[in-house]
């Protein structure tokens, strides 16, 4: 069974944002929320790197842990979906978030923080709504996978730096990138996600 | 119209510019040498270049391992305006996580049943504390119609709190395998706004209570001597106490300083990143939920004191007048204030209605 997961190779990152403007256009994304952000490091120093970041799919991920109507589950495929439906909008995912993933649409007025959203992997929501369905484009955003593609932020990047996809896969790609140029500031966020590292 | 110069004043000044960037050049390298000759045989400068001479871009890279080693969470710069995404990577997610899913469930559960469990434990051995006098049939008014209203505006709005704050804590373990996903979040849901709104009159109430009470909960001598007594928990002795005795001056006290600990910690997560980012929410989220245990079980056994606990006891805060013997037996020196005060208004005993 495949395990999805992102990659991304900051030596490779240019921070073009395409993958944020390709996620927000794909997913149709709610008015202030950004699923997918790109960060630098360093920036104007020596040994800048920029990171696209989005819902890493952690491997035991605490947002499901902490979530107290159990709204957030992985897929067996490792993907991190919830249910909009179940949703109270709490805020403790995003306590419990190590990449600052999940966001809330300020919906109402103050403590009113609206349903969670974030990275689906584009694949859908977590509810009841039929996969594909309209219903569940308007609550998630695009099903990408249930159409056999992989999240469009990935398959956009004009370097190739995000790497979306099977976890092996991956993670062999990069490998045999850092061996054939010699260095790699390795797979930001792995450790935290997914207890191990990708070391060429 | 600016000069025009022709192509050999160009050359000419090219080749000058050319011979001066040359000679700086050949002074930048021998400084380069000098300095490569005194750090001998650095490791840093090795890095910086490739075995071929080609310059490494990775020579001064930081990774992720040796930034969360500087700091807890690595930061950086971000383009669009939402500048607080500028956290890339924070791991104390997965220790609040532990701290939530397993340090508050058991912490939460030994503090409260512990005290259930110890005050069922007493009332099973001693029973209520009963007035060793019995009741004298005369009544003396102990609280205010005003005083009451404070009260039992915090006390109701710390119940519907206490209740919708161990259901975001407890809920998804007790509630949720009986009444299923869809009622029991829709029942989440509404005790999520319960639990933000009435915060404000949990406020309103502590602040009265504060205000109104704070002068006769002023720590001094005779708490002591309560203590020393057993605080009226050992028959035969006794406690004196002034209109709060050494325990209810701790419960006010108490009261107070965790009142304040939800109070400033829940409105920083009522108001996320107006005071604090998510690290400072995740403390501010332990504070709360720790806190509000303790409080929990501590307005518990407040609750057992002040209710079956004790006879008498209830209707200070229920009628507003309590029995005299009761008044007697638990607020001596209150009582002989009060009646000191009262007797020259031409009452020989005090009133038998409830008064205010």
């Amino acid at each position: 069974m495949a395990r999805m997961k992102f990659l991304c190779d900051a030596d490779r990152c240019i921070d073009c944002n395409a993958c944020v403007t390709a996620c927000k256009n794909e997913n149709e994304v709610p008015w202030g929320i950004n699923r997918r952000r790109v960060v630098t490091i360093n920036d104007g120093k020596p040994g800048e790197r920029s990171v696209s970041m989005a819902c890493m799919h952690c491997t035991d991920p605490p947002c499901a842990s902490v979530c107290p109507t159990q709204c957030i589950f992985s897929t067996e495929d490792g993907i991190v979906l919830h249910s909009k439906d179940l949703c109270i909008g709490c805020g403790y995912c995003f306590y419990a978030c190590p990449f600052g993933a999940p966001q809330y649409p300020q919906a109402t007025n103050f403590g009113s923080r609206g349903k969670m959203d974030k990275c689906t992997f584009c694949a859908g929501g977590g509810g009841t709504e039929a996969p594909g369905s309209i219903e569940e484009f308007k609550k998630y955003g695009s099903n990408r996978f249930g159409q056999g593609k992989l999240p469009l932020c990935a398959e956009m990047c004009s370097t190739k730096s995000l790497l979306a996809g099977d976890g092996d896969m991956i993670s062999e790609i990069y490998r045999e990138r850092v061996l054939q140029r010699g260095y790699g500031s390795g797979a930001w966020g792995w450790l935290t996600a997914y207890h191990e590292n990708v070391d060429a | 119209m600016p000069k025009l110069r022709s192509a050999a004043e160009l050359h000419g000044a090219r080749m000058a510019k050319m011979r001066l960037f040359r000679c700086i050049r050949q002074i930048a390298a021998a400084c380069v040498l000098a300095i490569a000759i005194a750090v001998a045989i650095a490791p840093v400068a090795a890095q910086q270049r490739a075995a071929d001479g080609a310059p490494n871009p990775t020579g001064s890279v930081v990774n992720e391992r040796t930034l969360l080693k500087q700091a807890p969470r690595v930061e950086g710069r971000i383009d669009i305006p939402d500048t607080k995404a500028s956290v890339l990577i924070q791991p104390a997610g997965r220790q609040w996580d532990y701290f939530h899913q397993v340090t508050l469930h058991w912490l939460g559960g030994i503090v409260i049943l512990g005290m259930i469990a110890a005050l069922g434990f007493t009332y099973l051995i001693m029973g209520p504390l009963r007035i060793s006098a019995g009741r004298s049939g005369q009544k003396i008014s102990r609280f205010g119609a005003f005083e009451r209203f404070s009260h039992w505006l915090t006390a109701v709005s710390f119940v519907i709190l206490g209740l919708t704050g161990l259901n975001i804590t407890f809920g998804k373990l007790l509630l949720l395998p009986l009444i299923g996903p869809e009622a029991f979040s829709n029942l989440s849901a509404a005790a999520k706004y319960v639990h933000n709104f009435i915060s404000f009159s949990f406020v309103v109430g502590l602040a009265l209570i504060v205000a109104k009470w704070l002068k006769d909960n002023i720590p001094s001598r005779v708490d002591i001597d309560w203590l020393k007594q057993g605080g009226g928990f050992i028959r035969g002795r006794h406690a004196p106490a002034g209109r709060f005795n050494a325990g209810e001056k701790l419960v006010f006290w108490f009261a107070l300083g965790a009142g304040a600990a939800v109070i400033v910690s829940g409105y920083m997560l009522l108001f996320p990143f107006y005071l604090s980012n998510i690290a400072g929410m995740q403390i501010a989220q332990v504070v709360h939920a720790v806190v509000a245990m303790l409080f929990v079980a501590v307005i518990i056994a407040h609750i057992y004191i002040g209710t079956v606990g004790m006879d008498g006891a209830f209707e200070a805060m229920g009628t507003g007048a309590v029995d005299l013997n009761w008044a007697k037996e638990h607020h001596d020196l209150w009582l002989r204030d009060r009646l000191a005060v009262e007797q020259p208004r031409g009452q020989k005993t005090p009133s038998a209605a409830p008064a205010e």
